[in-house]
C-alpha cells in the first residue's frame, strides 16, 4: 500500500517542498498545514532560501509590513521568477493583496500574478471580523467554514479567474488563476485543508506535464 | 443557508496570530504612528505618553484622549491598539466604541481594580494582558484575553524582568508537560488557573493564545533575544522614539525580529545605530514603583 499523510492523502512520489513566506504573519499555521498534508514547509526569510522549492505560500499578516520586508531583503525579483518558472502559489489574506493586479485603496501592487482588485480590510476593522460558512462552487466536498479578519474585499476579477468559493453577497473569497491561489479568509485557521490540497495537486500536475 | 458570525474568539485570537513575527510600537502622536508604519510595524499603541514618561511624570495615569486615538486611527491602516486600566471596563468601552482594534488592559497605567480584572468575554474587541508567570497567564485568558504578554518592566529599557517573565512561563509550561493527567487538579490549584486552560496548556505545550513580549526591549539583540526565548512577537514602548534615531531604530527592530535567529542580519541592522533609550538598573527603581507587580 501506498503510503498515506496524517490526513490520508497519497504519498507516493518525492514529498513536495513548499515554502512559507516567513517575514511575519501566521507562518506556523500554514507549515502546520503543509505538514499535516504529507509535504515539507520550509520557511522563506531570504532569497536563497526558495532554492528547490515546488510551491509558495504567502502567509496571513499585515500586507503593508510585509511588503516592505519584501523589498527589504530582496526577495520581489526571485519569487516573481519562481512564479514565473510555474511554480503554483497560495496567498492567504495579506497574501492574496500581495499577488493583486490592482489595490484599490492606492497602494502600489506587489506581484501582480491575480487578475483582480482588491480593497485591504474592505470587511472592516477588527470588530468586523467575522466566521462563515461559505459556498464553495469550484471545490468539491460542501460549505467551507471561513475564519475572515480584516478581510480584503475582492471588487473585481479578470475573465481568466476561476471563482472557487463565495462569501454570503456572492463575492469571491477563493479563486484560481492558472498556478496562483488565493484565499480573503484564513484556511491555515481551521482544520479544512482543501486548499492546500488543491496547491499539492497542482504540484503533481506540473510534475506529471514535465515528465 | 450561511451563517455569519462577528468577533468569535476565534477571530480576536486570529488577529493576535497575524500580528506573530511582528513589532507593535507605542506611539503617542499620529505623525509617530505614520513613522511606525512605515519602518514596518505590525501595529501601533496608541497612548499619551510613554512608559518613561509615565514613570517620569508620575500622578494617576489614565486611558488616552480619544480625540489622540481617532487621530492615529485616521493616520494608518495598520492595526491601531490602546490601553486601559487594569478592572477599568468603563475605559474599555470607550475604547470599543472608538473600534479600537486590540484593548491592552495594562499594568502601564494605574490601576483602577486592585481585585478584579475587566470581564474579557464580554466584549466584542480583542484584549491582550500581561503577566509574570503561567498562572497569571492563565487567569487572564480565562477571564478572555485572546493574547498574552510578558509584562517585564516597562519604561526601563532593560530587559531583564521580561527575560525572567518569559522564561517563568515557559518553565511553568515544561512543567505541566511533565505531569500525569491526574496531577493537573493539583497543578490548577497551585497556579490559581482554571483546569481546563491548564489542561490544554499541559497537551499543547504552550499558551492556548500567542505569547508576545513586552517592557524593556531597548536594541534589536534585546528583540532578537524575546523572540529566542519564545516570544512570538514584540512590543516596543519607549525603546524606539526616545532612542537617538528613531526611524532607523524602528526599522532595525523590526528587521532583528523577523530575522530573530540570523546574527548575520543583527549586525548589519545594529551597526553605527546610535544611542539607544537611557536605560534604568531595576534596583534604582523602588519596589513600589515597579509596574508589573500591578494585576492579580
Amino acid at each position: 500500500m501506498a503510503p498515506r499523510s496524517p490526513d490520508g492523502g497519497d504519498l507516493r512520489g518525492p514529498i513536495s517542498r513548499i515554502g512559507v513566506l516567513a517575514l511575519q504573519g501566521a507562518v506556523r499555521e500554514h507549515e502546520r498545514a503543509i505538514t499535516e498534508i504529507g509535504a515539507e514547509a520550509v520557511r522563506v526569510r531570504l532569497p536563497r532560501d526558495l532554492a528547490g522549492l515546488d510551491a509558495l505560500v504567502l502567509p496571513g499578516g499585515e500586507s503593508t509590513t510585509m511588503r516592505k520586508l519584501i523589498d527589504a531583503y530582496g526577495l520581489r525579483e526571485p519569487i516573481l521568477a519562481l512564479a514565473h518558472a510555474g511554480a503554483p502559489m497560495l496567498g492567504t489574506c495579506a497574501g492574496m493583496i500581495l499577488l493583486a493586479d490592482r489595490i484599490i485603496d492606492g497602494d502600489e501592487p506587489v506581484f501582480r500574478l491575480l487578475d483582480l482588485a482588491v480593497r485591504r480590510n474592505g470587511y472592516g476593522r477588527q470588530l468586523d471580523s467575522f466566521e462563515a460558512d461559505l459556498e464553495t462552487p469550484g471545490l468539491p466536498g460542501g460549505p467551507l467554514h471561513g475564519v475572515f479578519i480584516r478581510a480584503p474585499i475582492v471588487e473585481d476579477v479578470g475573465r481568466a479567474v476561476e471563482i472557487l468559493a463565495r462569501d454570503a453577497d456572492g463575492r469571491p473569497v477563493a479563486v484560481r488563476q492558472g498556478q496562483v491561489l488565493a484565499t480573503a479568509f484564513h484556511p491555515e485557521l481551521t482544520s479544512d485543508r482543501r486548499l492546500h490540497r488543491l496547491l499539492r495537486q497542482l504540484i503533481a500536475d506540473r510534475a506529471e506535464a514535465r515528465r | 443557508m450561511t451563517t455569519i458570525q462577528s468577533s468569535t474568539f476565534a477571530t480576536k485570537v486570529g488577529l493576535a496570530r497575524m500580528l506573530s513575527g511582528g513589532v507593535i510600537m507605542d506611539v503617542v502622536t499620529a505623525e509617530q504612528a505614520r513613522i511606525a508604519e512605515e519602518a514596518g510595524a505590525v501595529a501601533v499603541m496608541a497612548l499619551e505618553r510613554v512608559p518613561s514618561d509615565i514613570r517620569k511624570f508620575g500622578g494617576v495615569a489614565r486611558m488616552s484622549d480619544p480625540r489622540l486615538i481617532q487621530e492615529i486611527k485616521a493616520a494608518v491602516s495598520i492595526p491601531v491598539m490602546a490601553k486601559c486600566r487594569i478592572g477599568h471596563f468603563a475605559e474599555a468601552q470607550v475604547l470599543e466604541a472608538l473600534e479600537v482594534d486590540y484593548i491592552d488592559e495594562s499594568e502601564v497605567l494605574t490601576p483602577a481594580d486592585e481585585e478584579h480584572h475587566i470581564d474579557k468575554h464580554g466584549f466584542r474587541v480583542p484584549f491582550v494582558c500581561g503577566c509574570r508567570d503561567l498562572g497569571e497567564a492563565l487567569r487572564r485568558i480565562g477571564e478572555g484575553a485572546a493574547l498574552i504578554r510578558t509584562k517585564g518592566e516597562a519604561g526601563t529599557g532593560n530587559i531583564v524582568e521580561a527575560v525572567r517573565h518569559m522564561r517563568a512561563v515557559q518553565k511553568g509550561i515544561r512543567q505541566l508537560q511533565s505531569m500525569r493527567p491526574d496531577e493537573l487538579f493539583a497543578a490548577a490549584k497551585e497556579l490559581r488557573a482554571p483546569y481546563e486552560l491548564v489542561r490544554q496548556t499541559a497537551e499543547l505545550g504552550e499558551l492556548p493564545v500567542p505569547n508576545f513580549s513586552a517592557g524593556g526591549v531597548a536594541t534589536p539583540a534585546d528583540a532578537s533575544l524575546m523572540r529566542q526565548l519564545g516570544a512570538q512577537a514584540v512590543f516596543v514602548g519607549s525603546g524606539i522614539f526616545k532612542s537617538e534615531n528613531p526611524e532607523r531604530y524602528a526599522r532595525a527592530i523590526v528587521k532583528a525580529t523577523t530575522q530573530f535567529d540570523n546574527p548575520e542580519v543583527l549586525v548589519e541592522v545594529s551597526a553605527g545605530l546610535g544611542e539607544p533609550m537611557r536605560g534604568l538598573e531595576l534596583s534604582e527603581i523602588p519596589v513600589e514603583e515597579r509596574l508589573a507587580v500591578r494585576g492579580w
